[in-house]
């Protein structure tokens, strides 16, 4: 039970804001500190099943393991997701009051329960719950998007992510009913073993791409990612950091539970690294233009996708690559709801998302423009900070499986991330400050930005710990995949 | 336990550094003492630490090592030998100096000493780290407070200069992390450790991926030495940087290329050295003739200077080339002695830039007159950049011309290298004759000559000069005897 517990926190907590929100509407701040509350105890009940583990296989009932592969991956998920509520929930307080947007409980309601169907998807074990867990989480993301009702950017940004979502959805599945139809089975596992055992199938491998497509959309990768940049603009700035780490992480766990479980004998590989490259340097190269913060930062999360991407694609041949993804994942949660906690920050103060309007930071608020710096750098994989260990261990597994090309791609793709990273930093040093006054930063806001920026030093000095997690999460996969 | 000597020198500058942080922007002056003061108490344990090396032993010495990150064969550890005690007491001396001189900083003055301190561990740690994980962390560090300093301090077009030098340099560092993981996957347990590697030789054999790899660790160095066709970033850099950047730049940024062919392409890939010897003293030769060429050019004496320093590179890449002892002696030695003579030269240049506010050579004229004592440490240290004998340029310059000379297969390139001493030359002495000879020119009468806080700046690096320059035993002593060490085992792994 304690294995499923926090999924089941997330839940009632969620639950449990939404039905308060609707009977009394209190002030968005104290919603937020609840739900951070409700994170808390969710993440530190996750890391407490963490202490659990070996678990004993008997103690859940038959019908819930058939789903429900309650693991060390699927902990990792779960501490994953208490985190990214945590920070999200500290930087949308004050947001929601000065733009006032009404129904806060149900906003912190619905991110709790997209939280829990993270959670839920990194723990699906057969095919209706992963895509269970896809729908749960994409319709709370809708919501999430389009939530500033009266902000028309907000509304058309949900409504695209709504239609883009619901026909990639419509191809997961049918690639996922292929599959079912060519092998009887909807546990992943099974599959998986009726694939080995059949030695390929040109169909499965169709089914595979179906699939592929699908989530491809969810995670962003090129030339699946139109939607992306437009949704992100548009949604309100909390829920664009939460989008750009809560669905990814859902869509990166689905994958690696997928493609690793279901689909262990068909040649994905080089497709995926092809992917990856081209995410990569579509991501980064169409980020240099940007004028708008929030579009740049998208661009740079569909970049940061396909680096993640790199450690799945060479996962069977390296050891570093699940492990890399699932490193790579906890770093750039650290880093990128960093950045956009800052953007939150300037834009409570300035309106603006304009990096012309970040003109001078370092005089108007040192603090928030040397921590834009460090998650900068940290993104661009920069030692000795979280993202240059997530790109190392990426990397390294492309090194270890022989892909040098793919290598090569990947670190020249980081140092043009550092062109439009920079274009940002240049402005807020090297800029005279256009409008004065100091920036003072709200303390749950601050709370939020300390806690990405001791997280990104941690993870970038001091990884062992989260190294050790994230290698028992893999193996916990692969001790779930069919043998031959 | 023993004393951690090489922790404390590394990790003290960055303590200060965030030390400095708690000061009140407005407390200029006693943030100011507190960063030099740290910068003098560093140089102070690197002299301590000098005095301290067995001077005869050329294995690593005062070494540290901890675990840091087991689950990735990563550790914690430091070790200074003959190659990396002159940089370590090159960059505390160049450090200390230049901050001294930028006390007359006025603008932003807790950022500027902050990101210098963190600079000072950065390069520090490059010559320490004996890990390559930790030897990349302390390379890529380096590069960023050197952005901030060319692009907020710097001059009339500071923003491009300062991203042109962090995107150039960086693309060359992540060719190295390549490199650098390739080598851990081939060690088998996998380690970064840079000793065992060495001794391990995991790419022996493998003759195409050995070449690729070196390859890719030649680049990040070329790039930052710089050798052609590398070098596009560095008069820019140096152009546009203010005058400690520029010394700090060209004194100890230039010479972690060198420290990188000679600590990690010699002793990892002894096979692809030997092999490409012969275009890396080709481009060697480039960098020496042309750069001075291009040096005697110039009208901007800065851009002239930062030229020059190419050219003397270009020396340090020639002995590396012949690989020989006495080349690789005088490879260290001049960079040693380049640090200190470039470094003074710029500061020289910042000296005349802050009363004149420009460094048009053709403009220049008689300053001889009115700012003697600037005229004769310029053309002290002039002449030391021509490789007057007498003085360590020439010591270092001979050293290496021997050694490629005494090699086959550098021979050529010896009898090309004094080229670039007759070109030297030239333009030492035209730019003395322009700058300071000639007519008296009126509107530089009042000019102030050089103040205490810069004489003090220079004239550390006067006495280095001229004490290395004719007896040059107490630094060669120990750079020979692990020079020697790395020679004799090329030989021993080339020998069939």
């Amino acid at each position: 039970m304690a294995l499923i517990s926090t999924e089941v926190i997330l839940l009632a907590g969620g639950l449990t804001l939404a039905l308060v929100g609707a009977i009394k509407e209190l002030r968005p701040r104290a919603f937020a500190w609840s739900a951070a509350a409700i994170c808390v105890v969710a993440g530190v009940n996750a890391s407490a099943g963490w202490w659990w583990l070996p678990f004993e296989p008997g103690q859940l009932p038959s019908w819930v393991t058939a789903s429900i592969a309650a693991d060390a991956f699927a902990i990792f998920f779960a501490i994953f997701a208490s985190l990214a509520g945590l920070v999200v929930c500290l930087s949308a307080g004050e947001y929601l009051e000065r733009r006032e947007i009404a129904h806060a409980g149900e906003f912190f309601g619905l991110l709790l329960l997209a939280l829990f169907a993270v959670c839920l998807l990194a723990a699906a074990a057969d095919l209706v719950t992963l895509y269970l867990g896809i729908e749960f989480l994409g319709i709370s993301a809708y919501a999430l998007a389009g939530f500033a009702k009266r902000d028309p950017r907000s509304s058309e940004a949900g409504i695209k992510y709504f239609l883009v979502g619901a026909v990639s959805s419509a191809i997961m599945l049918y690639g996922m009913s292929l599959l079912y139809g060519i092998t009887r089975a909807t546990s992943l596992t099974a599959i998986g073993e009726y694939l080995l055992g059949v030695g390929g199938d040109p169909t499965a491998m169709g089914a595979a791409m179906l699939v592929l497509v699908g989530l491809g959309f969810k995670v962003a990768l090129v030339p699946f990612h139109m939607w992306c940049p437009d949704a992100y603009e548009g949604a309100p700035t909390p829920i664009t950091a939460f989008l750009s780490v809560a669905p990814k992480a859902g869509g990166f766990a689905a994958l690696v539970r997928v493609f690793l479980l279901a689909l262990p004998g068909l040649a994905w590989g080089p497709i995926l690294a092809a992917l990856a490259g081209l995410t990569m340097t579509v991501g980064n190269l169409l980020a240099i233009p940007q004028s708008n913060i929030k579009r740049m930062l998208a661009y740079s999360s569909i970049a940061q996708a396909g680096y993640i991407i790199i450690g799945l694609s060479v996962a069977p041949l390296s050891s570093f690559g699940v492990p890399g993804v699932l490193f790579y994942l906890m770093a750039y949660l650290f880093m990128n709801l960093g950045a956009f906690a800052a953007v939150v920050a300037v834009s409570n103060s300035t309106g603006s998302d304009e990096v012309s309007d970040y003109a001078g930071l370092m005089r108007r608020s040192p603090f928030l423009a040397s921590a834009l710096v460090i998650f900068f750098l940290s993104l661009a994989g920069i030692p000795p900070l979280a993202g240059f260990l997530g790109k190392l261990l990426v990397f390294g597994a492309a090194i270890e499986a022989h892909y040098y090309t793919l290598a090569v791609v990947g670190v020249l793709n980081s140092v043009v991330s550092i062109y439009y990273y920079f274009n940002v930093v240049r402005m807020m040093f090297m800029r005279p400050a256009g409008g004065g006054e100091p920036i003072v930063v709200e303390r749950a806001l601050y709370l939020a930005v300390v806690l990405a920026l001791v997280g990104t030093f941690a993870l970038g000095l001091f990884p062992h710990a989260v190294i050790g997690l994230a290698q028992a999460a893999a193996r916990s996969v692969a001790a779930r995949a069919p043998l031959l | 336990m023993e004393f951690p000597i090489l922790s404390v020198i590394l990790f003290l500058p960055l303590a200060g550094g965030l030390g400095l942080l708690f000061f009140p922007r407005e407390a200029k002056q006693p943030m100011k003492v507190l960063a030099c003061a740290v910068a003098l108490l560093d140089l102070a344990l690197t002299v301590w630490l000098y005095a301290a090396y067995d001077k005869s032993a050329g294995q690593m010495q005062f070494m540290e090592r901890a675990p840091w990150i087991p689950s990735l064969g990563v550790q914690y550890l430091l070790g200074v030998d003959g190659l990396s005690l002159p940089m370590v007491i090159l960059t505390a001396l160049l450090t200390f100096l230049s901050l001294l001189y930028s006390v007359i900083v006025e603008e932003r003055v807790k950022e500027y000493f902050f990101l210098f301190l963190l600079l000072e561990t950065g390069m520090l740690g490059v010559f320490l780290a004996l890990d390559l994980f930790l030897f990349y962390i302390f390379w890529e560090v380096s590069l960023v407070p050197m952005y901030f300093i060319i692009g907020v301090w710097g001059g009339p077009r500071r923003e491009y200069a300062a991203i042109k030098f962090f995107l150039y340099t960086l693309a060359g560092s992540v060719l190295m992390l390549l490199g650098i993981l390739v080598c851990y996957f081939n060690m088998h347990p996998h380690t970064f450790d840079m000793l065992q590697i060495a001794r391990v030789q995991p790419l022996q054999g493998l003759l195409r991926l050995e070449g690729l790899v070196f390859w890719a660790f030649y680049i990040a160095f070329a790039i930052k030495i710089p050798a052609f066709p590398f070098h596009t970033w560095l008069p820019d850099a140096h152009v546009e940087a203010p005058t400690a950047g520029s010394v700090i730049l060209a004194g100890v940024l230039l010479k972690m290329g060198g420290y990188g062919l000679l600590r990690v392409s010699l002793t990892f890939f002894p096979a692809s050295a030997a092999a490409y010897a012969g275009i890396i003293g080709g481009i060697a030769l480039i960098n020496i003739v042309y750069g001075s060429l291009v040096a005697l050019a110039q009208s901007d004496l800065k851009k002239l200077i930062a030229y020059s320093s190419i050219g003397h590179m270009g020396f340090v890449m020639l002995g590396v080339a012949a690989a020989s002892t006495k080349g690789l002696d005088g490879a260290v030695l001049q960079m040693f002695s380049h640090g200190c003579i470039t470094g003074a030269l710029f500061l020289l240049v910042g000296v005349i830039y802050e009363r004149t506010h420009h460094r048009d050579l053709w403009r220049f004229g008689g300053l001889g007159k009115y700012m003697p004592v600037y005229c004769g440490i310029f053309m002290f240290m002039g002449l030391a950049s021509l490789g007057l004998p007498g003085l360590s340029g020439f010591m270092a310059e001979l050293l290496v011309l021997l050694g490629s000379f005494e090699m086959a297969h550098t021979r050529w390139m010896a009898c090309v290298a004094v080229l670039g001493i007759l070109i030297a030359a030239a333009y030492i002495l035209w730019t003395i004759q322009r700058m300071f000879l000639g007519p008296p020119n009126e509107q530089y009468a009042d000019l102030p000559d050089a103040t205490p806080v810069e004489i003090w700046s220079l004239a550390p690096l006067m006495v280095v000069v001229l004490l290395i320059g004719v007896y040059p035993q107490p630094l060669l002593r120990p750079i020979d005897a692990s020079m020697a060490l790395l020679a004799n085992s090329l030989a021993g792994m080339l020998s069939p």
